[in-house]
């Protein structure tokens, strides 16, 4: 692990894009910012002209898939893909084997994490028992854990159930968690492989409507704000869903909604190749979808950016594709495409992006120490980001055990250089440390 | 070309290739000698991963007219049915030397995902929902050979269209080679974006038959009732399924074409079905001739 | 799937006047009086021209055969049954080309069992093709006879095979190519020696 005792001088970084500073890690917080600060006794230093310094990313949407399917990745390996990303801390979401539906298994993962020390794992607790949408799990129980969960959601299936999703709603403003939803009503999703409209007509398979999602937003939020709870919409991938968020939000429902890189960059048109590298729930969508999405993102009807990240091993990918896996990797590419597809098409600045991919998301997941800005006395989570620096995706190479990303081939406009998880170095000159 | 594997994928000039290549081998099946040394020394490979004995014997004639080795590589009985994946038996056909892969799979883009992993040349004989472009080629060669051209013949499609890879085969193909079709469905029938396509759309079979030179009725699975696509099999019948009184209404020259297996009862009378306009059996004659001609056109060259 | 057409491509395009570099060893009316010659070869050989069929080989056979057979038509008081015969499924040399579109095949009503049989060429050259011929008859039938009438001999036979009626002997080298253009396929008659043209695949001119 790296040394976390050793200050770190950070010369010459854009702070969110700002004029260039100075900025000195120490004893796990950001001791001092300033133009040419001097570095005391016994100092690293990292030289930082050029790169934008955002505080640690945070991710309310992870797949690290320990326990049960540590072929496709591990709580280590995740967190790992998760510092090359910029992240200093993740949400692991509930849907492993077996379920994160207890006390027992959601302190298994947040130990894990803390073992890996590559960022802070917060797991996500399920809603229902095993996922089965019948019987609410231990909420209480897991909130009162010493991983201290928030955020739970049956992610990967939706709570259907109107009176269960109610009931859930209720019983978490006892501590101030969030149910996070994955909206996709499932009788009009039955047997689903893309998203429906044209390409699928064409390709002849079965087809995802945009309704089955908005539906169930729809309706989450008006028992949202009947029941005064607070409600987190996951992934959301439709123009629909973004003007139902829109008009929840103005009417003073508490809620809040992600959108993953990968909706903000891709569209249906690639599934045209069969390639089930572009499977994924919920389903690419339309152009016009992607611009809603983006302008959503914009606004701040669309709070923040999750990156859905689900690992899956070869062989879950080189098959036909109504066979195949759905999901994507995401951790290491959120950053570039966020830049891509929001800052370079000038729709957010740099603070905005500090705003959906930290600040929002840990305020969301109520995760005290990370999202705080870069200002003296925060905690020391800090990442380097170079928006100049082009590359060419490739899976193999990514520290993440799984190479299912939809970007490879792609050339994204810049690349993370270093991340600090409380003072302590995890990626430095984009290697992990 | 190297593979056939979807009917968008021709130009119109390849297009009637495949089928003035057909007509001529048709003859072929007249002669003394039903066999061509063409193909001599090539393997093809049948890929079945659905039942399909009328498909699979109809590729497999159409092989063996060419001369080519045929081996017949079914889900059943073989490794694919002990779970080994689809790239797998790509790689062993590969290692055996396949030239020509024929595929037939319930996944649609089964075709397209083989094409990616194996040398030779691949043919889908009908992927899921998606196409079976050998079954369009051979009903648009039937239609010329019936009516003696394409070229603004009005045919209507009637039946499933949601889930029938003929129909999109159809639509594609037609619309290259210059026929007006039109797709007649109940509307749980059809696509949602059916607007988008090249071609009409009708609910009324009525108003349609009388304005058509060929219609093709294709198969109405039971399945499809108990999913609430349409209510009962009596109404479907009612509504989408052709009689005698209802053939009456259309051109005297007009024919009705049937992919197989028709049911009988069901989207078409027994009446009609054997009537001399009805041209199932035809079609399936004609289906060894184009085959052969894909065969060739795909496997003959360098 | 584009398959080639063995058609203008061959001919190498249709002008009337020589191309640069060819000149013509043969004009129409020396064709004319060739064919007339091989017409009354053929009465005299088969004694009357009775069970005669002649199937001309696509694409440039087909016309000669035509010809051939209203030249005996017009000696004998006869119906000589003229038909073509496409050998594109039955070459040797398939795999080392493009693929092909076929020609067409018309087999005469009354078959070609114990009929003679006269194939009509445009070239003969290797061989190869009257080959494919030969066999390509075998699945079609037991003819009494099999007799080979070509316009041109250009010699180098890779097969030993030769034909029993010849319009013109041509000795020519490998470096040379024999082009026969006919009024039917090509607008007027004529015989064309010229350059070699590189052939993908083949070492043949034309027979």
């Amino acid at each position: 692990m790296p040394d976390t005792h050793a200050p770190h001088l950070i010369r010459g970084a854009s702070p969110a894009g700002g004029d260039p500073v100075d900025l000195l890690l120490a004893d796990g917080r950001i001791a001092a910012i300033g133009p040419d600060l001097d570095a005391p006794e016994g100092a690293h230093t990292t030289e930082a002209a050029g790169l934008v310094a955002l505080p640690g990313l945070v991710d309310l949407h992870t797949h690290l898939r320990e326990p049960g399917r540590e072929d496709a990745e591990t709580v280590a390996s995740g967190s790992r893909s998760a510092a090359m990303g910029g992240y200093t801390a993740v949400h692991a979401m509930a849907n492993t084997d077996p379920v994160a539906d207890t006390a027992g298994v959601v302190e298994q993962v947040w130990r894990l994490g803390r073992e890996a020390g590559y960022c802070d794992v917060r797991p996500v607790g399920a809603v229902t028992v095993g996922l089965a949408g019948q019987q609410l799990s231990e909420i209480g129980a897991m909130a009162d854990s010493a991983a201290r969960v928030r955020v739970f959601s049956d992610d990967g299936l939706c709570v259907s159930d109107a009176l269960l999703m109610r009931r859930a709603l209720e019983y978490v403003k006892a501590f101030d968690g969030v149910i996070a939803q994955h909206a996709q009503e499932p009788r009009l999703t039955q047997g689903a492989q893309m998203n429906e409209g044209c390409v699928s007509d064409r390709l002849g398979l079965p087809g995802w409507p945009a309704v089955a999602e908005e539906a169930i937003i729809a309706r989450d939020c008006l028992l949202t704000q009947h029941v005064g709870s607070r409600l987190h919409v996951c992934h959301v991938s439709t123009k629909g869903s973004v003007d139902i968020i829109r008009w929840a939000k103005a009417r003073g429902c508490d809620v809040t909604a992600e959108v993953t890189p990968h909706h903000l960059l891709l569209t249906d048109e690639l599934v045209e190749s069969y390639d089930p590298v572009y499977k994924v729930n919920p389903p690419l969508r339309t152009a016009e979808d992607v611009q809603a999405l983006r302008e959503g993102l914009a606004d701040g009807t669309i709070d923040i950016v999750a990156t859905d990240h689900a690992p899956h091993p070869a062989e879950a990918k080189e098959t036909e594709w109504s066979t195949a896996a759905m999901g994507m990797v995401g951790l290491e590419t959120a950053l570039a495409v966020v830049q891509r597809t929001m800052v370079d098409t000038g729709l957010l600045t740099w603070e905005g992006v500090a705003d959906r991919m930290s600040a929002a998301p840990a305020r969301i997941g109520r995760v005290h120490d990370h999202g705080r800005g870069l200002e003296v006395g925060a905690p020391a989570n800090v990442v380097l980001y170079d928006p100049a620096a082009p590359v060419e995706v490739d899976g193999a190479a990514m520290a993440s055990k799984s190479g299912n990303t939809p970007f490879r081939g792609m050339t994204l406009p810049g690349s993370v250089r270093a991340t600090f998880l409380r003072g302590a170095p995890t990626v430095l000159e984009g290697k992990i440390q | 070309m190297r593979h056939l594997l979807s009917t968008g994928d021709l130009t119109r000039d390849e297009a009637v290739l495949i089928l003035d290549t057909a007509a001529e081998l048709a003859q072929v099946g007249d002669r003394s000698v039903k066999k061509l040394p063409t193909l001599r020394g090539r393997t093809v490979v049948n890929l079945f991963y659905e039942d399909s004995t009328r498909t699979r014997t109809s590729f497999e004639l159409a092989a063996k007219r060419l001369s080519a080795d045929v081996i017949n590589f079914s889900a059943k009985g073989s490794s694919v049915s002990k779970g080994e994946s689809l790239k797998d038996t790509a790689l062993t056909l590969q290692a055996m030397g396949a030239d020509g892969v024929v595929i037939r799979h319930s996944a649609s883009g089964a075709a397209h995902r083989l094409a990616n992993w194996v040398d030779g040349s691949v043919l889908n004989a009908g992927d899921g929902t998606h196409e079976h472009p050998t079954q369009a080629l051979l009903d648009a060669f039937t239609m010329r050979s019936r009516l003696g051209r394409l070229e603004g013949l009005r045919v209507a499609v009637v039946g499933d269209i949601l889930h029938s890879r003929v129909a999109r085969s159809n639509v594609l193909l037609l619309t290259t080679l210059g026929a007006h079709v039109t797709l007649v469905a109940p509307p749980t029938l059809l696509p949602v974006s059916v607007h988008t396509w090249p071609c009409e759309v009708s609910y009324d079979l009525d108003t349609v038959l009388p304005k058509s030179d060929v219609v093709m009725m294709l198969r109405v699975q039971a399945e499809r009732m108990r999913e609430s696509f349409f209510p009962s099999a009596r109404e479907y019948s009612r509504n989408y399924g052709l009689d005698g009184e209802r053939l009456s209404h259309m051109p005297e020259d007009a024919i009705v074409m049937h992919p197989g297996p028709m049911v009988r009862g069901m989207e078409i009378s027994a009446e009609v079905a054997d009537s001399p306009r009805c041209t199932v059996t035809e079609q399936v004659a004609n289906g060894v001739s184009l085959r052969m001609a894909v065969l060739y056109l795909l496997l003959g060259g360098s | 799937m584009r398959a080639r057409k063995p058609t203008a491509g061959d001919a190498g395009g249709a002008p009337a006047e020589v191309p640069a570099g060819t000149r013509a060893v043969l004009d129409g009316n020396e064709i004319n009086r060739a064919l007339t010659r091989i017409a009354h070869e053929v009465l005299e050989r088969t004694k009357g021209g009775h069970g005669v069929t002649l199937l001309g080989i696509p694409s440039r056979g087909v016309p000669l055969a035509r010809r051939l057979a209203r030249r005996i038509e017009r000696v004998e008081d006869l119906t000589v049954p003229a038909g073509s015969l496409d050998i594109t499924m039955y070459r040797d040399d398939l795999r080392s080309a493009p693929v092909r579109a076929l020609g067409r095949t018309e087999i005469p009503a009354g078959g070609l069992d114990d009929r003679v049989v006269v194939l009509v060429d445009d070239v003969l050259f290797s061989g190869r093709t009257v080959r494919a011929a030969l066999d390509a008859l075998g699945d079609l039938g037991r003819p009494r006879a099999v007799q080979l009438a070509v316009l041109v001999d250009r010699g180098h036979r890779e097969l030993p095979i030769r034909a029993d009626y010849v319009g013109k002997n041509l000795p020519t080298s490998l470096r040379e190519s024999v082009t026969v253009r006919l009024e039917e396929t090509d607008g007027h008659d004529a015989v064309l020696l010229g350059p070699a043209r590189p052939r993908p695949g083949t070492t043949e001119g034309n027979a």
